[in-house]
C-alpha cells in the first residue's frame, strides 16, 4: 500500500500505518498495551522465520478495540459491528494461506456478534481471536456490555447492571475451540507470549484479554486516574496453572482467573472440511 | 452447434447454480430458506468436485459477511436466500457496496411481508433488493423470467459483479424456481466470463480505493503482499477513514455513479409488440408470462397490446421505457406485490397514466386473474 514513508523508529513500526497516529484511544486505556503484545508476538515469529506477516489477515468489528485494524499494516478489515469472525472464516476458506487474525471487542465478539464465536469455536475455525475485554461499550460512550460485572453502573444501567456477565472462556470451552487462554493488561509479557505460542496453532483460538478503560468505565464508576482502576484489576486477577476452563472465574468482586486453560491441536475447519471435499 | 450434454432440464435454482458455475463461483455460504435451499443443495454436490467451497453458516449474517471475506481473498462468491434472510443480510449489502466486494446474491421471493407464506410466490422485494441497507449507494438487480434465463443472468451478474465491484441481486420467485424447463448450458467462449481488475502497480504504489477512468478501482487480493485495509467506515482513496466533505462527496457518489458510467453493460430488457402498442404492460418475472399469454392473445384479437419486460430492475432502462411507451394511451404494471415497480414505471413516465395491477394472490396468476384485475382500464 502507498503510505508516506516514515523512519522505523520503534522495533514494531513495520507492523504499523505510522502515518495514521496518533491513535483515538484514551490516556491509559489498555488496548494499545494488547496490540503491542500482539505485534511483538508476529515480530519475533517473523524474525524466528516460523510466520510470513504478508499472510496475516487482521479483522476486526466496530468499537474503540475495533479501530486496530485501521493502524496495523497487514492485510485486514473493519468489518460491520459483530461480523469480524465470520468475514475472516470467508477469506480463510476462499485463501487457506492466509492466517487469520481477529481483534475485537467484548461487545463486538459476545454480544452481537456472540452466535459467530460459539459457532467459529464449534467447527474449530482457523483463527485466533484476540478479544479485547474492557468491561463497557466504550465507542459509544458507557453503556453496559454483556461482560459489565453484576449491580455496576452504566449509563444505560444507572441503577445497576441487573444482568450476570457472560464468560467467554467457558463459552469457547463449551463450544470446543482448541486453545483458550486468559490474560490482562497487567501482564503484557504473559500475554505476547501467549500469543506468539497461539498464532501458529490452527483451529479456534481464543486469547481473552482483561483490559481497562478508564476514561468510559474507570471514572463513571468512581476511578478517578487510570492507575487507580489498573491497580483495581491488578488486585483482582490471578493467575492459575493447569486448571480446566470451566474453572476460570470471571468476577470483579472476587476474582478473574488468568492462565492457559486449553491447548489442543484438533484438527482445525480448513483442513476438516478440505479433507471431507476430497471425497466428493 | 448444441450437443446433447448442454442441455439440462432444470429448475431456475438449478440453471441459476450451473450458470454460477460456469461464472467460475468457488466460494458459497449460505442458510437454507424456502425456496432458495435446492439451490444450495445442487452446488453443494457440484462445487467441492470442481475445487470450490461451499458452508452453512450460522445465519444469513455470517453467510454475507462471509462471501465478503472471501470475494477480498480472490474468489467469486455468492449466496441465495429469500427475503426474511435477505433482510438479515441488510447491513452487510452495504458493507459490500462500502468496500466495493464484488458478490452476487440470489433472492428468490416467496410471499410476505415476515414470515408471509413460506411455500408461496411473491414480488414484494423490489423496493428490497435496491433499498436494503442504509445510507446512499448503487447496487443492480436481474431479474430472469425463465430457467434459460436464470441460467445467463446468474453469469451476468457475476460479471457485472466482477467489472463494476458492486454486489448484484438476482431477483427470482417461486413459480420460477420450481418450474423446471429446457435450458442451454452455454459455455465459453459462447458466453464471457469476466474477472476483476487487479493492481497494475506494484505494493507500494497501490491506492485500494482510487479508480481508475470507468470509476472503479482495481482490486488486490489478501494474501499477495498489498497488505490492504478494508474499510466499512468512509475512507480516502489509501482506505483510510477521514471525515472530510469532499471525500465523502466523491466516495458516495462514485459508489452509484459507477453503475451508471457503464450502464451499457447492465441494462437490459425485452419487448414484446412494442412498435404500436396502445395498452402497454410492464411486468417482470414469472408474472410477465401470464402477461405475456394475456398480449397474445389479445393481439390474435386484433388489439394493441404490447409488454415491456424489465430485466435489469436496479438500474431500469428508463430510455427504452419511454421509447416503448411512445404509442400507448395507458400503462399498466402488473406485478405481485401492492405497487414497487408501478413506483419507478410512473416516475419515469410522466405524461400518460400508469395504472398499478397488483396481483396478490399466492400462486401464479392466471392470464384471467390478472385480465379481471385489469379489466376497468381495458
Ligand atoms: C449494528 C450496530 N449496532 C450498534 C452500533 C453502535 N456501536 C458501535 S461500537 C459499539 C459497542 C462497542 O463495544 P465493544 O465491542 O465492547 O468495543 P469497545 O468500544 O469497548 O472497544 C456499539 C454498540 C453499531 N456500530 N452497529
Amino acid at each position: 500500500m502507498a503510505v508516506a514513508k516514515r523512519p522505523i523508529i520503534h522495533p514494531v513500526d513495520k507492523y504499523l500505518r505510522t502515518e495514521r497516529l496518533p491513535h483515538v484511544w484514551c490516556p491509559g486505556c489498555g488496548i494499545g498495551i494488547t496490540l503491542h503484545a500482539f505485534m511483538r508476538a508476529v515480530k519475533e515469529l517473523e524474525d524466528e522465520g516460523r510466520i510470513d506477516s504478508s499472510k496475516i489477515l487482521f479483522v476486526s468489528g466496530i468499537g474503540c478495540t475495533g479501530r486496530a485494524a485501521g493502524y496495523v499494516n497487514f492485510d485486514g478489515a473493519h468489518t460491520p459491528h459483530g461480523r469480524a469472525i465470520p468475514y475472516a472464516m470467508g477469506a480463510k476458506l476462499a485463501r487457506p494461506d492466509l492466517i487469520p487474525v481477529v481483534f475485537s471487542g467484548d461487545g463486538d465478539l459476545v454480544g452481537i456478534g456472540g452466535n459467530h464465536f460459539i459457532h467459529a469455536a464449534r467447527r474449530n475455525m482457523d483463527v485466533l481471536v484476540i478479544l479485547v475485554n474492557n468491561m463497557i461499550y466504550a465507542l459509544t460512550g458507557g453503556q453496559v456490555a454483556p461482560t459489565t460485572p453484576k449491580g455496576t453502573y452504566t449509563t444505560t444501567t444507572p441503577f445497576g447492571n441487573p444482568d450476570r456477565p457472560i464468560n467467554a472462556v467457558k463459552i469457547a470451552a463449551a463450544a470446543g475451540a482448541n486453545y483458550i487462554a486468559r490474560w490482562a493488561v497487567t501482564h503484557p509479557e504473559l500475554l505476547k507470549n501467549s500469543i506468539k505460542k497461539a498464532l501458529p496453532m490452527e483451529g479456534f483460538r481464543l486469547i481473552e484479554v482483561v483490559s481497562i478503560c478508564p476514561e468510559i468505565f474507570g471514572r463513571h464508576i468512581g476511578f478517578r486516574a487510570p492507575i487507580e482502576l489498573y491497580r483495581r484489576l491488578q488486585k483482582v486477577v490471578k493467575i492459575r496453572g493447569k486448571i480446566s476452563p470451566f474453572e476460570a472465574t470471571y468476577d470483579w468482586e472476587k476474582e478473574i482467573i488468568l492462565g492457559e486453560f486449553q491447548v489442543r491441536n484438533e484438527p482445525g475447519y480448513t483442513r476438516v472440511l478440505m479433507e471431507a471435499f476430497k471425497h466428493g | 452447434m448444441s450437443r446433447e450434454a448442454d442441455i439440462g432440464f432444470l429448475n431456475s435454482n438449478h440453471a441459476a447454480a450451473e450458470g454460477a458455475l460456469t461464472a467460475g463461483v468457488n466460494f458459497y455460504a449460505g442458510y437454507p430458506i424456502t425456496p432458495a435451499s435446492d439451490l444450495f443443495e445442487y452446488l453443494a454436490r457440484k462445487m467441492p468436485k470442481q475445487g470450490g467451497v461451499i458452508i452453512q453458516t450460522e445465519d444469513e449474517i455470517a453467510a454475507i459477511n462471509a462471501i465478503i471475506g472471501a470475494s477480498w481473498a480472490g474468489a467469486k462468491a455468492m449466496t441465495a436466500t429469500s427475503g426474511p434472510g435477505f433482510s438479515l443480510m441488510a447491513e452487510s449489502i452495504g458493507f459490500a457496496a462500502m468496500v466495493e466486494a464484488p458478490i452476487v446474491i440470489i433472492d428468490d421471493m416467496r410471499t410476505g411481508p415476515s414470515t408471509g407464506v413460506a411455500t408461496a410466490t411473491g414480488q414484494g422485494d423490489v423496493m428490497q433488493a435496491r433499498w436494503l441497507s442504509h445510507g446512499h449507494y448503487g447496487i443492480v438487480a436481474l431479474a430472469p423470467f425463465s430457467a434459460q434465463e436464470a441460467y445467463d443472468l446468474t453469469i451476468k451478474a457475476f460479471n457485472i459483479a466482477e467489472r463494476l465491484r458492486v454486489p448484484v441481486v438476482l431477483l427470482m420467485d417461486y413459480v420460477l424456481v420450481h418450474t423446471r424447463e429446457k435450458v442451454r448450458l452455454k459455455k465459453p467462449p459462447e458466453v464471457e466470463v469476466w474477472s476483476r481488475k487487479k493492481p497494475r502497480v506494484p505494493p507500494e504504489e497501490y491506492l485500494p480505493f482510487k479508480p481508475d477512468e470507468d470509476l472503479v478501482p482495481p482490486m488486490a487480493t489478501y494474501g499477495e503482499g498489498y497488505r490492504v485495509f478494508v474499510e466499512s467506515l468512509v475512507h480516502d482513496y489509501r482506505g483510510y477513514y477521514v471525515t472530510r466533505d469532499d471525500v465523502y462527496e466523491e466516495l458516495v457518489k462514485r459508489l452509484s455513479d459507477k453503475i451508471t458510467v457503464n450502464k451499457h453493460i447492465v441494462l437490459d430488457h425485452v419487448e414484446y409488440y412494442t412498435d404500436d402498442a396502445e395498452i402497454l404492460f410492464v411486468a417482470f418475472g414469472s408474472t410477465a408470462r401470464s402477461v405475456l399469454s394475456i398480449v397474445r392473445h389479445a393481439r390474435a384479437r386484433g388489439l394493441k397490446y404490447g409488454l415491456f419486460r424489465p430485466i435489469s430492475i436496479w438500474p431500469m432502462d428508463t430510455d427504452a421505457l419511454l421509447k416503448a411507451a411512445e404509442n400507448a394511451r395507458k400503462i399498466i404494471v402488473v406485478e405481485m406485490n401492492y405497487g414497487q415497480l408501478f413506483l419507478e414505471v410512473d416516475r419515469v413516465i410522466k405524461d400518460k397514466p400508469v395504472y398499478l395491477a397488483p396481483i396478490l394472490t399466492l400462486d401464479l396468476p392466471t392470464p384471467e386473474n390478472i385480465l379481471e384485475v385489469c379489466r376497468k382500464w381495458l
